[in-house]
């Protein structure tokens, strides 16, 4: 005759329990590195209704400001709205709570880079990477080669074509560069950053 | 101190000024040369980083910003024209004040000094500093008859991060009227011009460069004078409205009043031809 099993193991109680996820709140976090109390949020909604970019954005400021609170991390960080903003701090100044959203945005897209999620307007993020290839490469943004680049990148090389040859007709794009003389030496050694590896 | 020269600055031109925007160069040289300022600039000085590097890397942003300054001299103050670049040069400055062992490590690479209390002004302050009244007996042009609305755009007035910093709202419509000319300040004088917008999404950019247009053009303006390169770009090239009305450059309408006379070679550049306006203006004379 085998033994019989008892019924009911030996469980086990901890003397303390542990938090399932210690990780900090994304709200928390996005305050922390912005170095603004976006908890103070009310949703007045000023901030959306003053955004000159606003028709362009998925989210309205404020809704960006409730998907943190609600750590919704994914939603936020692959949205269109931290992208189209320019950083132009119109929420910022009307604000009634002082909250300064533009560092929000701010943070959010470094974060978006940070975790490599997908970019919610990847024409965007194109361009600024060509305007650091270019920084790279001179020192200094040369526009006319980051204008190429990003058409390049983005295959619309008919967009704006008539505007580009009256720059130049203006001479208002430089065929060369200007540059920094030792570009090679001080200013390649800044670009060491994560960016490169995921570009 | 005592041996510098009170007029002596040194000068951060940016990328704008440097290429597409030479001609707010030119007329800002030619406005500080009768003015007696002298504008010396920043030896092989970069890019401040722009919004590009901003939001690429933060190391990135403070090290092209932190080069410049290390790059100043000591004893005169930098004196930046566009408000980014002033923006972003600042802001590097705060980080070094409040994080010395990132200067530290930046001053061993690059084997230079960097300044953490190097006064970094905008070319508005210089004015401000140099007087209205001694500006007024150097004008030799009248501007009479030049109803301007004043274009500040984003940057001048307002990033919170550097809220106890001096902003120049107001102070072109005090230079310009003292020198003449008849400010129009009900316009859109502070709606963003779109930025980097204006390259990636223009059909988002297009409406509101139209409405800024459309609110001088109500208002009865001659014209918008810009303190910032870029706006003054963006405000020319993504304006459809059949309502065509100039953009100049503050130092150009400033230099004009001073008896500069090669606005011609600036005004070329120009995508909308200002000249209607300078005839105009010169006729009433």
């Amino acid at each position: 005759m085998s033994q019989v099993q008892p019924l009911v193991q030996e469980i086990v109680i901890p003397d303390r329990v542990k938090a399932d996820n210690p990780r900090q709140s994304l709200a928390a976090e996005v305050a922390e590195r912005s170095g603004t109390e976006l908890n103070r949020c009310y949703q007045c909604r000023s901030c959306g209704n003053g955004c000159p970019f606003v028709q362009a954005m998925d989210y309205t400021p404020n809704q960006v400001i409730r998907l943190v609170q609600f750590g919704l991390r994914q939603e936020v960080l692959t949205c269109k709205t931290i992208w189209v903003c320019v950083g132009c701090h119109t929420c910022s100044s009307q604000c009634p709570m002082g909250i300064d959203l533009a560092a929000v945005m701010d943070t959010l897209r470094l974060m978006a880079v940070e975790a490599g999620v997908v970019i919610g307007k990847p024409n965007i993020i194109d361009f600024h990477e060509e305007v650091l290839r270019s920084l790279e490469k001179y020192g200094r943004a040369h526009k006319l080669g980051i204008m190429l680049g990003y058409k390049r990148q983005t295959g619309r090389w008919l967009k704006d074509l008539d505007l580009g040859l009256r720059m130049l007709a203006k001479r208002k794009l430089d065929l060369i560069p200007s540059r920094v003389r030792d570009a090679n030496k001080e200013i390649a050694d800044l670009f060491t950053c994560y960016w490169r590896e995921s570009a | 101190m005592s041996d510098v020269k009170p007029q002596d600055f040194s000068y951060f031109p940016g990328c704008s000024l440097a290429t597409t925007a030479a001609e707010s160069n030119r007329s800002l040289m030619q406005a500080a040369r009768i003015l007696g300022l002298n504008l010396i600039e920043l030896e092989d000085w970069n890019c401040c980083g722009s919004s590009s590097a901003q939001t690429m890397c933060r190391n990135l942003s403070l090290g092209m910003a932190a080069r410049n300054l290390s790059l100043a001299p000591a004893g005169r103050p930098l004196v930046a024209m566009c408000p980014r670049c002033l923006h972003y040069l600042r802001s590097a400055q705060q980080c070094l004040q409040a994080d010395p062992k990132t200067r530290a490590a930046l001053e061993e690479k690059w084997g230079r000094p960097i300044s953490t209390d190097l006064e970094i002004i905008h070319f508005m302050e210089v004015l401000v500093r140099y007087g209205l009244d001694r500006l007024k007996a150097n004008a030799r042009r009248s501007l009479k008859g030049l109803r301007f609305v004043p274009y500040y755009g984003c940057t001048l007035a307002r990033p919170p991060r550097l809220a106890k910093e001096t902003y120049f709202q107001g102070e072109m419509e005090h230079i310009l009227t003292a020198l003449g000319a008849e400010a129009v300040p009900d316009a859109l004088m502070y709606r963003c011009c779109g930025s980097f917008l204006s390259a990636t999404d223009p059909e988002i950019v297009t409406p509101l460069v139209q409405e800024i247009i459309g609110s001088a053009v109500a208002a009865k303006a001659d014209c918008l004078v810009t303190a910032c390169a870029m706006c003054q770009l963006n405000l020319e090239i993504r304006n459809t409205n059949r309502a065509k009305i100039p953009i100049f450059h503050f130092s150009e309408i400033l230099a004009l009043a001073l008896g500069a006379d090669d606005y011609e070679e600036w005004f070329v550049r120009h995508l909308v031809d200002p000249r209607p306006v300078i005839q105009k203006l010169s006729k009433a004379a």
